[in-house]
């Protein structure tokens, strides 16, 4: 049976494709369609023995990973033309980032929309700004506008007229209704700068964001590309970074984010084999000693729990027709997004005003 | 899924999964002629129940596949045959990047082709299945596949999607019942039945044909021919090509060689009948040109 792991083991085991018959290479292909993780599979399987029909599919989306990331570049460098004025740091977040700051995370990644953070004191330029230079508003409902403007980590989206691309303005990385409170301010002043002015967040920082946006905020939808994402860029912070893993577990705390990123790295370890764990501050020293330079593996924290279970079941749950599977365990994290959202009164009240404009039409 | 089909048409093999037999039965009466062979696809489309309930209770078909639209409007089941087609051509039109794609007709003779393009409606696929009944052969009524590498045509003959008036000219024009599909009323383009291409056309859909007439038709104005420079083309094509952006420089590369290989010219025409003889004409007159250079060199 096709799943998010089927995708997973050939991601992490190029050789293990050998074995598919053309069945399963069409399950598999779908799968990672629906994971939006056919640009990485075209990239990781460039190398290997593939049919020639396979074949034909890979170049196709190999064409389109190239086309997608000179696109995506290009779009920040229009933000940061139309940004030329504001002072402060414009940094940015996810895929752009990577491709940006050449982690191998960008690696065949599809780029959807560009997400930026600016200070949330910068954000009445910012948006100017941009209005100027041609972008405008996506959502011209009042409510889903003044909704964003007071609860949101982020502007209502603004899309370019002529170029027909989104650009997210971020001034935090969570809505502010839920759980955890990053710091802002931390994460712009240890942004790492770019060759092109535009700056990226600290390697820490981007494994705490990643972490947060799969953990703390959505339904995990897009579950298993986060993870790929963690694991790449894990894998190569680990080797880079002197004392990633310290560093990593300092600003998860300073974040508040210390168990959304320890449950992103057990995860990312289950379905891709990522080689550390996340220790809490107060460990690291006991385990100092048995760990690699760099990993910090404690046997107490990789342990698998069941909630960690159900997050597996969730974000691998499509099939090989690349539909999605497990309606009710999607439900349930559908659920569980908008409750970490908002406290209950308010998703209440929420959810009331959207029922009743659905049904005004 | 419940039901599914695999359908080759030119270079692109497609698997079709549906959640309602009737309109697979209907792919494959339709696509008869084409390989129907199983394979690794180059697309995947979902024929998909909007919700269990309405897989049973007027049934509503979601289009769905490797590329969606995120507003696509689902239809009735009555039209499963025509979801399918429309998901087929997103497919093409989103992710396709063998060849640069325009949105147009075409048909060959003596392996030169001619390639029609418009806005919906300029009367293109019609035109294009009158001249494939009429000794030319039909490359596709929708899209036109240029090989950015060699220049060449590429056919895509799926069946064509006849709309409205369209429909009673071709029953006129084709005996045989049976390539005719079942006519679906009240789709959102109206009343649509789909015409599979005469046997030799699907047959030779593998063997390319060069590029040698474009036209931009437009049906139903008084009769008028203008001549379209290089520059024109080159605008109007970018417009009407879904790949264009995506394909980056070698798309540009592509298609300004087109634009420069042959001559263009706008045509309006009151009816098929006209239509057909002025396509006929600047051929002739095409060929001799051709001639007279060849002679000339």
């Amino acid at each position: 049976m096709t799943n998010g792991w089927s995708v997973a083991r050939a991601l992490t085991d190029p050789g293990s494709v050998a074995a598919l018959d053309a069945t399963g290479w069409t399950h598999l292909l779908s799968a990672a369609r629906a994971l939006s993780l056919i640009g990485t599979l075209a990239e990781v399987l460039a190398d290997a023995p593939i049919p020639p029909d396979v074949a034909r599919v890979f170049a196709d989306v190999r064409h389109s990973n190239v086309a997608g990331q000179r696109q995506a570049l290009w779009e920040a460098e229009c933000a940061r033309m139309a940004l030329a004025e504001y002072p402060g740091r414009v940094v940015l977040l996810k895929g752009t980032a990577f491709a940006a700051a050449g982690y191998d995370a960008a690696l065949g990644r599809s780029i959807g929309d560009l997400d930026i953070l600016v200070d949330r004191g910068g954000l009445d330029q910012v948006e100017g700004l941009l209005l100027e230079a041609g972008w405008e508003w996506v959502k011209p409902d009042p409510y889903d506008d003044a909704y964003y403007r007071e609860w949101m980590h982020e502007l209502p989206p603004l899309i370019h007229a002529e170029r027909d691309r989104m650009i997210d303005v971020h001034h935090t990385i969570l809505p502010l209704t839920a759980g955890p409170t990053p710091d802002a301010a931390a994460l712009i002043a240890d942004a790492r700068a770019l060759p092109s002015g535009l700056y990226a967040l600290s390697p820490a920082d981007i494994i705490c964001h990643a972490a947060a946006h799969l953990i703390a905020d959505g339904d995990l939808s897009g579950g298993m590309r986060n993870l790929w994402d963690i694991d790449r860029l894990v894998r190569q912070f680990v080797v880079e970074e002197e004392g990633f893993s310290e560093t990593l577990a300092e600003r998860a705390k300073l974040h508040g984010l210390t168990d959304a990123v320890g449950r992103a790295l057990r995860l990312s370890a289950q379905l891709f084999g990522t080689p550390i764990v996340f220790r809490r501050k107060s460990e690291s020293r006991a385990n100092a000693a048995q760990s690699d330079p760099g990993l910090g593996l404690s046997p107490e924290n990789s342990r698998v729990s069941t909630s960690d279970t159900l997050f597996l079941r969730r974000i691998t749950a499509v099939d090989g027709w690349g539909r999605k599977t497990r309606k009710l365990t999607r439900q349930g994290f559908y659920i569980r997004s908008h409750l970490l959202r908002m406290p209950p009164a308010m998703l209440a009240r929420h959810l009331w005003t959207k029922w009743r404009k659905g049904h005004r039409g | 899924m419940r039901h599914s089909c695999f359908i080759t048409v030119g270079p692109a093999r497609f698997r079709i999964g549906s959640d309602w037999r009737a309109p697979i039965d209907q792919l494959r009466q339709l696509y008869s002629d084409y390989p129907l062979d199983e394979g690794v696809p180059d697309f995947t489309v979902r024929l998909q129940a909007t919700s269990a309930l309405r897989r049973v209770v007027r049934p509503q078909v979601a289009i769905a596949g490797d590329f969606t639209l995120p507003d696509a409007v689902p239809l009735p089941l009555e039209q499963g045959l025509l979801a399918a087609e429309m998901a087929m051509n997103l497919q093409m039109a989103l992710g396709w990047r063998r060849h640069l794609l325009l949105h147009a007709s075409a048909v060959s003779r003596n392996g030169r082709a001619v390639i029609m393009t418009g806005v919906s409606g300029a009367g293109k696929s019609t035109l294009s299945a009158l001249l494939g009944e009429r000794g030319w052969r039909f490359l596709g009524d929708e899209f036109v596949l240029l090989d950015p590498d060699t220049g060449m045509i590429v056919p895509f003959p799926r069946p064509v999607s006849l709309k409205n008036t369209a429909i009673s000219a071709m029953e006129r024009e084709v005996d045989d019942d049976t390539r005719f599909g079942p006519v679906m009323r009240d789709t959102p383009k109206g009343t649509i039945r789909h015409l599979r291409p005469r046997t030799e056309a699907v047959q030779l859909m593998a063997r390319e044909t060069r590029p040698a007439l474009l036209l931009f038709p437009r049906f139903g104005y008084p009769r008028a021919v203008r001549r379209v420079d290089e520059a024109e083309s080159f605008v109007r094509l970018t417009q009407a090509s879904t790949n264009y952006v995506a394909l980056g420089e070698r798309g540009f590369d592509a298609l300004t060689g087109f634009v420069r290989a042959m001559s263009a010219c706008a045509i309006d025409y009151a009816d098929g009948e006209e239509g057909v003889e002025m396509v006929e004409r600047l051929w002739s007159e095409q060929g001799a040109k051709t001639g007279a250079r060849a002679a000339a060199a």
